[in-house]
């Protein structure tokens, strides 16, 4: 997709203002998984959890040339074959290749960031080759034609409305139709797309390095179903999802679906050991893992921003976030939204395509508490406000102000002289045209300045 | 007990008078307080905005201002976060960081004081949570346990730990942003008699998004209601 991040602002003020839907069913969505998570780790001494698993990726990020030689290793002795794709064309060239060479005419799909991250439908599909989005929300938008909004539920801009009207138009359902009967409707249609489909397309949740076992959490079984029906499987997996033990996965497992949606553990846990070994044996005959970098190296060089890759994608981050609840995923303008996705675009994609998104926010710190894995978010969106102004891509008004700002603030007498009538201007018409202030009155009054500084009631004395 | 107050730049421009309060009640519970003179602003918007330079420069300042005061009493928990926890990070660990408390938690958390007095017998109040005092200083319940001491019921408000949007650079930067944020709150407030909160920042974005809004819901910084609490007043 194309990268829209630098109009953030924009994007944001048109959903607000134009699809307060979309407002309304963010906020319901995500509020009721964040009611569910905190649920979920107040049933654990989730900080204890949360520490730990911060240790164990922080371990696998400053090991991970050697976790991923033992993860190929084992792939390779479960007789997956593994293929390391360093950016976004070579991830796509390796797939399409595949599917090409193997006479592949139709795909089913798993949901799977990365392979919005590196746009693999329209690749396959420039090949003659028909793809089939297979989880619920990833098929709603794929019917749409819209990207995913939110990292668990893809089609959570979405109210229950827009998904009745779009069925009964594409599926015949009835216009009333109740969700049970929607997400039927549904499964019918993909049923057979399952049975034609020659190759299943997958991301990975987790790869375990010791034991070459790939992971996968679901609710729906179309995952299960995309790894195990078809002839070829394909699972992209970012080159950050190791794990070193089958026993790290045990946790990782639980607390991922804690942090996501408050479950204990997902409903379908896929733990993939390769390819069907004998004839009449269940699975694919081929499994191919192909490991992406895509700019994740670059991240983890970064003295700050590598914490960011211990991300395990649960959404938490999103849920929790009161300016992500706003607009929902699109106003980021890319894949990744919401907190992470404002600390982790300018990693992959480069601050000159995304200065806008580390000042999405209002550093409230509630991706912090919710982040399973400990990430300093706002700490993170520090960092890039620091680069995004060294490096002159802010506003050119804004950096002056501040400057101004901070030379007046550290000369007491000054600062006293002008404090005496800056408030008051406040009030007049000078202040809604000031470039910095006029976004405070587009929406607001203007701030009521106290009729006497609380610095002239000192002077003055104050009694009991 | 000798007490320096920093009463920031907010609240000595737009809380004046809650900031005398403030000053009021540290002196009815027996504190000796000191205003010095050359303070000005902790800051935060340099270090939230990203300009390190001008950060440092006004934590510097600040520091100087605030070297030998014994307590450093802050009407802000914003402010009061940004000297305690963002001044080490900034390189000034020896400066007035670990003196420096947010006023609901020095009354009742340093002072120990459980109960300032029954001023609020009979007061409903909805307690806005300012997220750095919350998140960042750990700050849940002390005001609220000074608040309900006094005899106010501080309602159930589902959204009192959300952050209002006001995070200051950001809302001007993104004001329908902002603005929704601050909507979300206010759409989901209990009848009250006031929405009290510790952060003038808070304060200014709710009260001011309310006037716009048509709303005359009645917003009261923390220090006037805890002097209220413990003056009597009606």
């Amino acid at each position: 997709m194309d990268v829209r991040s630098r109009d953030y602002a924009d994007l944001a003020r048109t959903i607000i203002e134009d699809t307060p839907g979309v407002r309304k069913a963010v906020s319901g969505a995500t509020a009721a998984f964040d009611a569910a998570r905190r649920r979920a780790y107040a049933e654990i001494d989730a900080e204890a959890w949360r520490r730990w698993a911060e240790g164990v990726k922080n371990h696998v990020l400053t090991h991970l040339d050697q976790y991923l030689e033992e993860a190929e290793a084992r792939l390779q002795e479960n007789g997956a074959k593994v293929h390391w794709a360093g950016n976004a064309q070579e991830a796509r060239h390796i797939v399409a290749e595949l599917a090409q060479a193997r006479g592949v005419r139709s795909v089913v799909k798993g949901k799977s960031m990365l392979t919005e991250e590196i746009e693999l439908n329209p690749a396959l599909e420039e090949r003659g080759i028909h793809v089939y989005e297979t989880d619920l929300g990833e098929y709603i938008l794929q019917l749409l034609d819209e990207a995913p909004s939110h990292i668990l539920g893809p089609a959570i801009h979405r109210s229950l409305e827009d998904v009745q009207a779009l069925f009964a138009d594409r599926l015949g359902t009835a216009a009333d139709a109740l969700p049970d009967d929607l997400a039927a409707a549904a499964r019918t249609e993909l049923r057979a797309r399952f049975q034609e489909a020659d190759m299943g397309v997958s991301g990975g949740n987790f790869l375990v390095a010791e034991t070459g076992t790939l992971a996968l959490i679901e609710n729906e079984g179309n995952i299960r179903l995309t790894t195990s029906l078809p002839r070829i499987h394909v699972a992209l997996v970012g080159i950050e999802k190791l794990l070193p033990t089958f026993g790290d996965l045990a946790g990782f497992l639980q607390l991922t679906a804690r942090a996501g949606t408050g479950q204990a553990i997902g409903c379908f846990v896929s733990l993939i050991q390769g390819p069907a070994t004998a004839p009449g044996d269940d699975g694919p005959e081929e499994v191919h893992i192909v490991l992406v970098d895509n700019g994740r190296t670059d991240v983890l060089a970064d003295e700050h921003a590598w914490e960011t890759l211990r991300c395990v994608r649960c959404g938490a981050c999103l849920n929790t976030c009161p300016v992500y609840k706003q607009t929902g995923g699109h106003a980021y303008g890319w894949v990744y939204s919401g907190p992470i996705g404002a600390v982790l675009d300018p990693g992959l994609l480069g601050l000159e395509q995304t200065a806008p998104l580390p000042f999405a926010s209002s550093l409230c710190g509630a991706c912090f508490d919710a982040c399973p894995v400990r990430i300093p978010i706002p700490d993170l969106l520090l960092h890039w406000r620091r680069a995004a102004q060294a490096r002159g891509l802010t506003p050119l008004s804004e950096r002056a102000g501040l400057k101004a700002f901070t030379a007046m603030a550290t000369r007491p007498a000054l600062y006293r002289y002008l404090g005496r009538v800056g408030p008051r201007l406040a009030g007049s018409s000078l202040f809604r045209r000031l470039p910095v202030l006029s976004g405070w009155t587009e929406h607001r009054e203007p701030p009521e300045p106290s009729p006497r500084r609380f610095r002239d009631l000192w002077s003055e004395g104050i009694g009991e | 007990m000798k007490v320096a107050l920093f009463v920031t730049c907010l609240a000595d421009h737009y809380f004046a008078e809650a900031a005398a309060d403030a000053v009021r009640l540290l002196r009815h519970l027996g504190c000796e307080v000191s205003f010095p003179n050359t303070q000005t602003c902790c800051g935060q918007p340099a270090h939230n905005a990203g300009m390190a330079e001008e950060a440092l420069k006004m934590a510097e300042h600040t520091s100087g201002v605030l070297k030998d005061a014994e307590h450093v009493v802050v009407p802000s928990g914003s402010c009061a976060a940004m000297i305690t926890k963002a001044y080490p990070a900034l390189g000034l660990g020896n400066g007035p960081s670990s003196r420096t408390w947010e006023l609901g938690a020095f009354v009742r958390r340093h002072l120990d004081i459980a109960s300032l007095g029954r001023g609020l017998e009979g007061r409903s109040v909805a307690y806005h949570q300012g997220c750095h005092a919350l998140r960042e200083l750990g700050l849940e319940t002390e005001s609220i346990e000074l608040l309900e001491g006094a005899g106010a019921h501080v309602v159930d408000w589902p959204s009192a730990t959300e952050c209002c949007g006001f995070g200051g650079l950001f809302s001007t930067k993104m004001p329908p942003v902002s603005t929704a944020m601050a909507d979300a709150k206010l759409d989901s407030l209990p009848q009250v008699d006031w929405v009290v909160s510790g952060d003038p920042g808070c304060l200014l974005q709710l009260s001011s998004r309310a006037r716009r809004t048509g709303n005359d819901l009645r917003f009261r910084h923390l220090a006037s209601v805890l002097w209220e609490a413990a003056d009597g007043r009606a």
